[in-house]
């Protein structure tokens, strides 16, 4: 069966810019021997009477690109927020089953939300640098975690700038305010600021729909070369973005995951009906 | 021409006489206050405390009403914001957005706000009079305090409460506490907190009812928070009482001073501003 990814013409287009992407990715295999580090059992979320998300069920593979995807309101985000329980804060959330991290279930007591939260760093659909220079956006996480060494605290700036490739455009004025750099320049210092705390995760919730299409396509390039050391969990709005970039997939709507898996698999033969549809652009 | 444009005409005309009226008075009140004050004005006045008989026209000056005056602003602004920070904090971080404390809270703040110096000037008293408190200038400080507080609350509240949720939602993903955020909140509501101290600062000198019972009046400097203090619009009152024209020019070159103070701390208050504003997202 062909897909609609053949039969768009533009993706040729694609290929080509994102050549040096294919290398790597849309492989799928050997998915099913990694240990997955975050598993979603049986999870159920209600927001008031609301049943936001129904009987969800997943792994995420170790070190790849997972993207979440589905149409508007499906409850990708909620359950991004919910992988760091940052959705805590709603009014009248409940939840029910578990999500284990390392081992270790989130929704349990004994569990420190910081600790969950540490190990996932999050990236925000816009930037949102903290009101402070560019310094000590990144140093701020590191101070709070207890690194006072000013000298190791200057190490980690340089290399997590460097990370993100914002070192060279900012080096000469690392403590001018952060709010003052562009758009693009401001999501990656956001992510480096994640990445300074040391986290297993990188979630990011539209992390490039603010964007313009250079600093999206800086962000995409960075996630797959961080995925070497981190699990990347991405919800995407933008099926080109999942299509360049995902090593694997997650189809929800209405709150259910209709479908998971290895990217090829979900984009080329989607054994739902649903999600072939979806992919067809029949609803979004 | 069409009904609309004249109607546009008209409004404006209208604007532009109400701004010209509020500035009108307010050349006048100066032009006033400098007519009669300027030529009362001396070093004296600034830098002594009342002589004997000043009241009726002997020699001296006001230093006790200005030290006083600057005393209570300066311990009430502090006290004010040591107690109201933490108040906006809690209703901004920690309670949600439906809580009914928080609605309870901003009510009472709203109330609070309202209440005439005059009454919690009694208040105070009473309280005072209870613990055997003579009039003295930790009582002046402390209803000058109750009387800025709802500023204080009610103006960075304004402020806090357009914090951006994926601001806070930042600090949480890097693992902080909700007491751990209160470095990022205090950066992004700085300028909230320099408006409300402006304004707290603004009202905390220019009260007179409220001290007259519990700060008192007197012609000497404070050395200690027993003693009493002089406050300016006090001493401009009392001056102003005198039936004598000399004393009542100076009266009004008091009232210079006052506003001299006000101006320079709201030029500094501004530059300070600016400066923490420079962070803010």
């Amino acid at each position: 069966m062909k897909s609609y990814i053949y039969q768009n013409p533009s993706r040729a287009t694609w290929a080509e810019d994102y050549s040096f992407l294919n290398n790597d990715i849309n492989k799928g295999e050997g998915l099913a021997t990694n240990k997955s580090y975050l598993k979603v059992s049986d999870l159920n979320l209600y927001i008031h009477k609301a049943h936001i998300l129904k009987n969800v069920n997943l792994e995420i593979p170790d070190k790849k690109i997972t993207c979440i995807i589905g149409p508007s309101g499906c409850g990708k985000s909620t359950l991004l927020k919910t992988f760091n329980r940052l959705i805590d804060d709603t009014e009248g959330i409940k939840y029910e089953g578990s999500i284990l991290v390392d081992d270790t279930d989130i929704f349990d007591k004994k569990t420190e939300i910081t600790d969950i939260r540490k190990k996932m760093g999050l990236l925000s659909q816009r930037p949102c640098p903290l009101p402070m220079s560019i310094y000590d956006n990144i140093a701020f996480g590191c101070k709070m975690h207890g690194e006072r060494n000013r000298k190791k605290l200057n190490q980690i700036v340089e290399e997590q700038l460097k990370a993100v490739g914002l070192w060279e455009e900012v080096k000469n004025r690392l403590h001018a305010p952060a709010s003052k750099m562009s758009i693009g320049q401001q999501q990656r210092l956001c992510l480096a600021r994640g990445l300074a705390v040391e986290p297993e995760f990188i979630l990011a919730d539209e992390a490039t729909s603010a964007l313009d299409p250079i600093s999206s396509k800086h962000i995409e390039e960075l996630f797959v070369k961080l995925k070497q050391d981190y699990t990347i969990i991405l919800v995407t709005h933008t099926l080109r973005q999942a299509l360049r970039i995902a090593d694997h997939v997650i189809f929800m709507y209405l709150g259910e995951v209709i479908e998971a898996g290895p990217a090829d698999e979900i984009f080329n033969n989607p054994k739902q009906e649903l999600t072939r549809k979806y992919l067809e652009g029949a609803f979004s | 021409m069409r009904l609309k444009f004249i109607e546009e005409k008209i409004a404006k005309g209208l604007m532009v006489v109400a701004s010209l009226a509020v500035f009108a008075f307010v050349v006048n009140i100066i032009y006033t206050i400098f007519r009669r004050g300027i030529p009362a004005l001396n070093w004296a006045m600034i830098s002594q405390i009342p002589a004997g008989g000043y009241y009726n026209g002997g020699g001296g000056g006001i230093l006790n009403a200005i030290v006083g005056s600057l005393y209570i602003v300066l311990g009430s602004t502090i006290l004010g914001l040591l107690i109201s920070i933490p108040v906006v904090f809690y209703l901004n971080v920690y309670l949600r957005k439906d809580s009914k404390l928080a609605y309870i809270a901003r009510l009472a703040f709203d109330v609070l706000f309202g209440i005439p110096s005059i009454v919690y000037g009694a208040f105070a008293f009473t309280i005072m009079i209870y613990l055997g408190m003579h009039t003295s200038l930790g009582g002046g400080i402390l209803v000058i305090t109750l009387l800025i507080i709802p500023i204080f609350i009610r103006s960075m509240d304004e402020v806090a409460q357009q914090l951006p949720k994926d601001l806070l939602d930042s600090t949480y993903a890097l693992g902080a506490t909700k007491l751990e955020t209160i470095k990022v909140v205090l950066r992004q509501i700085a300028p909230g907190i320099a408006t409300a101290t402006l304004l707290s600062v603004g009202r905390a000198i220019g009260d007179a009812a409220g001290v007259m019972f519990t700060a008192g009046f007197t012609d000497s400097i404070p050395t200690s928070l027993n003693q009493p203090a002089a406050t300016l619009p006090l001493s401009v009152f009392f001056q102003l009482s005198s039936p004598n024209a000399d004393v009542q020019d100076r009266a009004y070159s008091a009232a210079l001073i006052l506003i001299f103070i006000v101006l320079v701390i709201s030029i500094l208050g501004r530059l300070i501003t600016n400066y923490f504003s420079k962070h803010k997202i």
